[in-house]
Order: C-alpha cells, then structure tokens, then sequence
C-alpha cells in the first residue's frame, strides 16, 4: 500500500484518544442537560465548567471570559458582529486586514450592509501586516480591529501585540483569530494585550463542531442568537457537552506537549521546505520565512494550477491544500496571495503542506519524492510551461 | 477532491493525446492563467478529416479530463463534425462535471474549434456551416 501522508492540519487535525475517551461518558452516562437543576444536569454542567477553566488556563485567561460556540467561524462572527453592534452608539467604523479568514472578512461585510464602514488594512509580500498600517487606519470612530493571529493559507505569524498596543491606545476593541495559531505557539492574552480571541478546537486535536471566544471581562458583546441563558446568555442554546469537555482536555494537552512539538514541527518544516526547494525548480515559498506556524509549509509552483496537484498528490497517499482558484468555491483567487501581490498566473500553482503530531521525517521525504513528478507530469501537459521554455530559448 | 465522475477522474489520471503536434495544421488557445484554465489544442488535417488532435492544458482536473475527451471524441472526425461537437456533449461523455465548474473549465470544445479555424484560415478555406 502507498504510504499514506496527512499534510493538511490547517484544515483539521485527528482527534487524540485521550480526548476521545474523555468524551465518551458524556454521550451516554452524563447525557444531562447542563442547564438542568438536577443532578443529571449537575454532571454535565461541573464538566462543563471543568472545561472552561481549561481553557481559559491554555489562553491566560479567567474561566468566566470563555464563551464556548460551535466552530472557529461562530467566534469570529460572534465577535465582528457583536463587538461591533455594542460599540455603535459610540462608533461605526471597523478595520481587519485583507488576509482574514473569510468568517472575519465576510462578517464585516455584513456590518456594512447595517451601516458600518470597514477598512482592509494590506498586508506586505510575506503577508505581514503592520502596526504603523494599522494605525494609519484608524479613525475617530473606530470601534473595532481584527487581525488574525496566524494566517492558515501563508503560514505567517502577525505582530498582534504591537498591532493591540495600537488600538488599546485609540480605545478601540481589539480581536484576534487565533484558530490557526493555537496548540502550534504560545498563546497568552494578557501578553498580547487583546479583549477578544477565537478558538477552534479541532486545530489542536480536540472534536469539530466546537470552538470559543474569548471576552476580556467588562467588554460587551450582543448576542447572536436569542433564546436561552446559556454561556451567560452570550451564546444561547444548548451547550455541546461532549464536545466542550474534549476541547477542555485537547487544551489541557497542549501546553505540556508545545516546546517539543514544535521544535519537532518546524524541524519537519525546514526538511520540507530543503528537499522541495532543492528538487523543483521555479518554486515561490509564500509567507514570512522565519515569522511562521513552525508546522506550516506553503509555496507557488509556477506554470502549474493546484486542484490538479492537489488530485495527483492523493493518489500518491498525500493529503495537502491550496489556494487556487479551482479548489475553492467560488473559483477565485486567494485572497491572501492577492493581497500580497502574487501574481494571479502564480497563485493558481498554491500548494499548502500543514504539519502535525501524526507526521514524521519519513512523511517529509515521501512528499519530497513524489513531488517533483507530480509538478513534472502537470508542467510537461502545461501551455505556459512550453511558453516559458520557448521564451527563454528565444531570450538566450 | 471535487465531487468528479469516475470518467473524470480516468481521464484526468490518464490523458489521452497530451502534447503538441510540432507541424500542426491549426492551432487554437482558449481561457487565460489568471482566471485558472488555459487550453491550447493542435490538430493535424487529412482530407477533410482530423488525423491528429492533442493538447497541452493549464488547469483544475476538470480542465485536463474535458481537454482529454474533447482530443479523443474529435480525432478521426470531419472537420464538419468536430465543429458540431459541444462543451456540453464534452461533459456529457464525462458523466458530467462539478456545478461550478460547467463553465469555466469546459472550454475544450471551443478550443478544438479554433484549431480547426485556424487551420481553415491558413488553407484559404471557409469555416463548414453548422
């Protein structure tokens, strides 16, 4: 059998046992309703709070300031959308960087169509954002700002302490989506001085189906949704227990095993990134090279699309992803690479490689075999790669 | 992966006529790398047949099956009847293809029908009715 190589832990990672049996009991034994005042709902509300307290521990936060939701994307519209409409009295004006997640991105577009305006701050080549940008965007009535811990798609780390420093000075909010950066480096809100954060967590080998939003103590939020008490009437509905005690338990999991891990992470980055580099020719590394997830490996390859990679790659036994056109829904372009300015013909060649607890050297060096064939079969079927031959046969 | 057909997924994986004819009679180029497919078909004409068609594509899986079946359903045609062959009898031989990607993938046709101009044009000949 083909070995079988899973690279794409930006778009989810396994669940480990130890969570899974963590779980267990509150499917069937501890089915209680947490809101429920027996001792069925006790169980289930103890192990909930249990939960929080964890999590809350994995962020430097109070348990009370942890709101748990049903994915990354309900924290990052929970807090676009509800920090922004508590704020308006006082401000309609939002600023996210060009590079957010689509649930950030899109939010904010809706609170356009309520009457706000929102400003895209640009990113540079490496997809950095800077403060002094972020400044620049600010206004009087600013209420909001949101840049992303860590960007899934380019694998780079944004100063968001210094961006936070920033806003906390003009007295706006600040709001980071930390979905892709966290289990894979440190996360600590009061060290990077943001009132709001979002988790998902099924990035770090926790269930899907369950996320949380951070809310520092005394920031107000309106709610989503109508209809319960729930998450202190912030998120109503019936809480997902299995799924909030193996969050708790994938966060308590993760600080102990975090310096190793990521050391072993970017070691497989950088053999990653060597043996393509060195085995591919006209191959552009997206996102900043130092200032990036230690897991995480993304490039261009130019003169070929990524779908066809991507298709190639599986039947080879390796799962990874990309930002081309053709693999998303909409068939357009990553917004991330356009926002940092790599040519359209370019980014349809995006291939990202997201490493995990489940990978090892010998993973790397399989995807580095069978790679440049990949890239060899597509380039040899492609008109632009003749173009490019022909073109510098001509120029020589 | 895509939500492919079996036939897709065949003649992505194993394309037939891929490459180019280096004394083509016509040549037709379709789509542009920005928007994510481009197709460039090449044919060889005999009498008032195609002897030889093949391709060179830049693009999705979807883009590289329909350019595969496209060369395999015209070679050996008239040039009449290759001009009547349509983007969506194409998707039709593939089992049918991703909503999203009718249109901007399934170009084959049209590309083919290019070479087949362009070969007419450079022969002095007019285009066949269809």
């Amino acid at each position: 059998m083909t070995r079988q190589v899973y690279m794409d832990h930006m778009a989810t990672t396994p669940l480990l046992p130890e969570v899974l049996e963590a779980m267990l009991p509150y499917f069937t034994q501890h089915f209680g309703n947490p809101a429920s005042l027996h001792s069925w709902g006790d169980a289930a509300r103890e192990a909930v709070e249990a939960s929080r307290a964890q999590v809350a521990a994995f962020i430097g936060a109070r348990p009370e300031e942890i709101v748990f939701t049903g994915s990354g994307t309900e924290a990052n519209n929970m807090a676009i959308k509800g920090l922004a409409q508590a704020q308006e009295k006082k401000g309609r004006h939002i600023v996210v960087s060009a590079i957010e997640h689509f649930s950030v991105l899109q939010a904010a577009r809706t609170m356009e169509k309520r009457g706000f305006e929102v400003t895209l701050v640009p990113v540079d080549a490496d997809g950095l954002v800077s403060p002094a940008a972020v400044a620049a965007s600010l206004r009087p009535d600013t209420v909001l700002v949101s840049v992303m811990l860590a960007n899934p798609e380019v694998g780079t780390i944004e100063p968001v302490r210094e961006i936070a420093t920033v806003v906390k000075e003009h007295g706006a909010i600040m709001h980071t989506d930390a979905v892709a950066a966290a289990g894979q480096i440190p996360i600590n809100v009061e060290e990077l001085g943001v009132d709001a954060l979002s988790l998902a967590a099924c990035q770090f080998y926790g269930p899907k189906g369950v996320g949380a939003l951070y809310l520092r103590r005394g920031v107000r939020l309106i709610p989503l949704m109508d209809g319960g008490v729930q998450e202190g009437g912030r998120r109503p509905g019936t809480d997902n227990v299995p799924g909030i005690v193996g969050m708790g338990r994938a966060a308590a999991l993760a600080p102990a095993r975090l310096p190793q891990y990521a050391e072993h992470l970017q070691s497989l980055r950088e053999r990653l990134f060597t043996g393509i580099t060195a085995s591919v020719e006209h191959i552009l590394i997206t996102g900043h090279r130092q200032q990036r997830l230690p897991g995480h490996a993304s490039f261009c390859v130019r003169f070929i699309e990524g779908e066809a990679m991507l298709m190639l790659l599986d039947a080879r036994g390796v799962a990874c992803s990309s930002g081309s056109a053709c693999t998303s829904r909409a068939l357009k372009t990553s917004h991330v690479l356009t926002a940092m300015n790599v040519p359209a013909e370019t980014a349809q060649g995006s291939l990202v490689f997201s490493l995990g607890l489940d990978n090892t050297a010998e993973d790397v060096d399989h995807v580095v075999e069978v790679l440049p064939p990949v890239v060899q079969r597509l380039r040899q079927m492609s008109p632009l790669w003749d173009k490019f031959l022909k073109g510098k046969k001509e120029g020589s | 992966m895509p939500a492919y057909s079996e036939k897709v997924m065949e003649y992505f994986m194993n394309p037939r006529n891929v490459g180019e004819i280096p004394d083509a009679d016509g040549i037709g180029e379709v789509g542009n790398p920005v928007c994510g497919d481009m197709m460039t078909f090449y044919v060889k004409v005999d009498g008032d047949r195609l002897a030889d068609v093949k391709f060179k594509t830049f693009g999705c899986g979807a883009a590289i099956a329909v350019s595969s079946m496209v060369s395999e359903m015209a070679k050996g045609k008239t040039l009449e009847e290759a001009m009547q062959i349509t983007n969506k009898d194409v998707a039709q031989e593939l089992g049918g293809l991703p909503p999203n990607k009718y249109h901007c993938s399934n170009l084959g046709a049209d590309a083919l029908h290019k070479a087949i101009e362009d070969y007419l044009q450079k022969a002095g000949k007019e285009s066949p009715q269809v």
